[in-house]
């Protein structure tokens, strides 16, 4: 008997935790955000009534049906609700997740354009880099015999090679805000995972290959990217931040990023 | 025809203490073993559990006792990241294999499932005895692995390489840790495979006269089922698990690519791919889940129905269920990879494969909802934790429509959301169906009644712990914490979400804390219990038709005849609310 108030209880307060956001995502920063709040919101409500109606009718029949001397039914079952339940839960189930599709195929089959911003990021026990083309467009040749963190340089970039000259290394990403962005994200050791909160984007970097993910932020703001596949001991560790520029601010960090590279190369 | 006698698989009851309790091939004694086994390890895996909450809020805390079990691990009695992890592996794996594989399919369908389906034993006693001891060989090991130097292994039960492949410049524990760790899933695989190839003869082979297929209780539907799972997914792991090692010990390159630099080291493998690891792990690691909680809903079913006083609610619907869940399970492993860098399409298909299996699991709610309508219950301890168990299935199930849609799984994935889900339902659900497990059979095993007053207190407390527990990981998840950290300090985000994991902290040791009268019960109970009569709990199946504890040969030589399914409860014009499965026809006809 007291165990119906309590499934009761429960049902009730996990209902409201989420009804009132107490815990929540953060504001999203573009449209996919937004797109992907919609449709947790729609599982959430589907989910959140059959969840609730459960559990009010198991408590339901807990206190129902209790032993107060009347026999049971003798009953088998009933093949028409068999069949009725059977296809509201399969119509519901497969609904949501083709509805969601959409969602997914933004993310990953839709292209990004072409003159989409091009970033590499590359994951290793335990921090995070990244590089872009500089002027020339153009990736620079690497050989993984000239990894040297210590010296600045764990791409491996090769200077001999003038596509690498201009390629600007950082270790946090900085991008224009309402400019498409294509990443290819890489790791060189292990799987790690590129994960930002407000653009509800999240993708394994795999060794041996490279894996495109393309969005666009909106809002400026600086927003953390936590490593989210274990990848060692420092995994808690694995920080760096998505700053999000005005394309004004972006184009200066750019040109005093290239500035530096050409008094570091000066003999 | 004349009560049927038995000339096959008789053998006559041991002597000696070590033949008899030791190196026993009587399937009462290896289900004992096995749920001891279990037992031992559950209580292992969740002090490494609350080990693990305790670090996460007190990171920096110095426990002088830390220093002692872990003299590096925890230098000066500051736990190290590092320590954490491999805490959290080994937790992981004792939990997964050695509880939820171990207790509610070797343990109870050891014990039970030829006295339910009228045998006098498994089909092969020696395997039987072999597969107890090779998993006792596997849990020795594994914990052998926090006695190397580097310590256990921290790549999670998941040991996604290259972190599981590439030794010990990848961290602390990653190199003999590891490798013991690998050894010790070989060997489980394989007792996993001779118990299942016996549990499938057994169902087969063994079932008494009359003991039709659809007359079998919904427990031994899912052991038989599960054991199916055991074969088909283990042999998959061992293969990979046998590929891992290789690649650790003999330079081959199945799961790693050319270009890895680790730790400052260039590597000298090519060819192999991560993404293969995933494909093979996750083949064995879905249904792996259903191992552990097919067997928990068989018996939830059973509970119900008994104490209920009810027939099964669509008892055909159940067992066509059980067999789509098995069937299913196979079919959707990729939903564990959306964000792997693995084909979007084929993330697409194994969304709506996984979103298809959501129905069977539909189907057993809803009839263990039918099976209570219009019921009398009796609200015993296991009964309790049978109903327990449906509401934390529909609470753990729930959030799994959010986790198989790829698209939620953008930002869901290896949240605490996930670890709040999996819990629930493969650690938690299963756990209580364990429990009820043991409430229920416990007077068949050891002849004598567990306290209920005790019985009920436990399931209780527990019911509100594991829920205060479990609950708030949706929560954090959504705030998109990610799994696997050993502190929450790097992260400005994280901090926020402090005081929702000191109070996840405190439910975790008041639940652990509340075991202890379970405990307490158990062995109390084992000496100074009531004794059990023959069918404590007025039920129907055959295992209440001998005496607590069974002799050794079950039957006393005489194998049952079955006249019918194993749930009549409340039968109109019996003289009496049940009818044994053996009880003949016509004795029941004269009593109406």
């Amino acid at each position: 008997m007291p165990l119906a108030f309590i499934v009761w209880a429960f049902a009730v307060v996990i209902v409201y935790v989420f009804l009132a956001r107490l815990w929540w995502f953060p504001p999203p920063i573009n449209q996919h955000g937004i797109t992907y709040d919609q449709h947790f919101l729609s599982t959430l409500l589907v989910t959140g009534v059959i969840f609730f109606l459960a559990q009010l009718a198991l408590g339901y029949v807990i206190i129902r049906y209790r032993d107060r001397g009347k026999p049971a039914v003798y009953s088998h079952g009933n093949n028409k609700l068999e069949a009725l339940w059977t296809s509201a839960a399969a119509i519901l189930f497969i609904g949501a997740v083709l509805a969601s599709t959409r969602v997914f195929a933004g993310v990953h089959l839709a292209r990004p354009p072409e003159n989409a911003l091009r970033v590499e990021v590359l994951g290793k026990q335990f921090a995070w880099s990244f590089r872009y083309p500089g002027p020339d467009g153009k990736f620079g040749r690497t050989d993984i015999k000239l990894i040297n963190d210590a010296a600045g340089n764990p791409f491996g970039l090769d200077d001999t090679d003038p596509a690498a000259r201009d390629d600007i290394v950082t270790s946090s990403l900085r991008v224009p805000a309402g400019t498409p962005v294509r990443l290819t994200l890489k790791s060189r050791d292990v799987i790690h995972n590129f994960f930002v909160r407000e653009l509800r984007l999240k993708q394994d970097l795999v060794p041996g290959m490279e894996i495109p993910l393309h969005f666009q932020a909106d809002k400026t703001g600086v927003y953390e990217i936590p490593c989210s596949e274990l990848c060692g001991l420092g995994h808690h560790q694995m920080r760096s931040t998505l700053e999000v520029l005005t394309p004004e601010e972006f184009r200066k960090w750019e040109q005093a990023q290239l500035e530096q590279l050409r008094q570091l190369q000066q003999p | 025809m004349s009560s049927p006698v038995v000339h096959h698989a008789v053998h006559a009851a041991p002597r000696g203490f070590l033949r008899k309790y030791i190196f026993s091939t009587d399937h009462k004694v290896i289900g004992k073993q096995y749920y001891l086994l279990a037992l031992f390890s559950v209580f292992v895996g969740m002090l490494l559990s609350v080990l693990m909450r305790f670090h996460m809020i007190y990171p920096d805390a110095k426990v002088s006792w830390f220093e002692k079990l872990w003299p590096t691990g925890a230098a000066g009695g500051i736990m190290t990241p590092e320590l954490y992890l491999s805490l959290m592996t080994m937790h992981g794996t004792i939990m997964v294999f050695f509880v939820l594989t171990t207790a509610p399919q070797s343990g109870f369908g050891n014990y039970f499932l030829p006295l339910q389906i009228g045998a006098e034993d498994m089909a092969f006693p020696v395997i039987n005895m072999l597969s107890f001891w090779t998993t006792f060989a596997a849990l020795v090991v594994l914990l052998a692995a926090f006695f190397v130097p580097g310590g256990a292994p921290l790549s999670g039960w998941t040991a996604y390489p290259p972190l599981s492949a590439v030794g010990e410049i990848a961290g602390p524990g990653q190199g003999t840790g590891q490798t013991l760790w690998i050894l010790s899933i070989a060997l489980f695989c394989g007792a996993s495979l001779m118990g299942a190839i016996n549990f499938i003869a057994t169902t087969i082979d063994l079932r008494a006269k009359g003991m039709t297929l659809m007359r079998m209780p919904l427990t031994c539907w899912a052991w038989f089922v599960t054991a199916i799972l055991s074969l088909l997914g283990f042999a998959v792991l061992l293969a990979a698990g046998i590929l891992l090692l290789l690649d650790r010990v003999a330079g081959t390159s199945f799961f790693l690519p050319a270009g890895l630099v680790v730790n400052d080291q260039i590597l000298n493998h090519k060819g192999g791919s991560p993404l293969l690891w995933q494909h093979l792990f996750w083949f064995f690691g879905h249904p792996e889940v259903y191992i552990a909680i097919l067997p928990g809903m068989g018996l939830t079913s059973t509970v119900l129905s008994v104490f209920a006083r009810k027939p099964i609610f669509g008892y055909r619907a159940m067992v066509y269920a059980i067999l789509a869940i098995g069937f299913l399970g196979f079919l959707v492993w990729g939903h564990h990879m959306f964000v792997s860098g693995m084909n979007p399409y084929t993330g697409i298909a194994f969304s709506v494969l996984t979103m298809t299996i959501g129905v069977p699991s539909a189907i057993k709610t809803f009839n263990w909802i039918g099976t209570l309508w219009g019921s009398r219950i009796r609200f015993t301890t296991p009964m309790l934790f049978a109903l327990g168990f449906v509401s934390l299935f529909v609470t753990g199930g729930i959030s799994g429509i959010f986790l198989g849609q790829p698209a939620l799984d953008l930002y869901l994935h290896d949240t605490y959301f996930v670890v709040g889900h999996f819990h629930m339902i493969m650690g938690v659900a299963a756990i209580f169906g364990i429990f009820a497990g043991t409430y229920y059979w416990f007077p068949k095993m050891y002849g004598r009644m567990m306290n209920e007053t005790l019985g009920k207190i436990h399931f209780y407390l527990t019911f509100i712990g594991v829920y205060a527990i479990f609950t708030p990981m949706h929560f954090v998840g959504v705030a998109g914490n990610p799994r696997r950290y050993a502190d929450f300090k790097e992260f400005e985000f994280l901090g926020q979400l402090m005081p929702l994991h000191t109070f996840m902290t405190h439910a975790a040791f008041f639940t652990a804390a509340v075991q202890l009268i379970f405990l307490f019960n158990f062995f109390w109970s084992m000496k100074k219990g009531a004794r059990a009569p023959v069918n404590p709990w007025e039920a129907t199946t055959l295992e209440w038709t001998v005496p607590s504890p069974p002799p050794h040969d079950n039957f006393g030589g005489r194998l049952p005849e079955v006249y019918r399914g194993a749930y009549e409860y409340s039968v109109p014009g019996a003289d009496k609310d049940y009818l044994m499965q053996n009880e003949p026809v016509a004795a029941a006809k004269t009593q109406e």
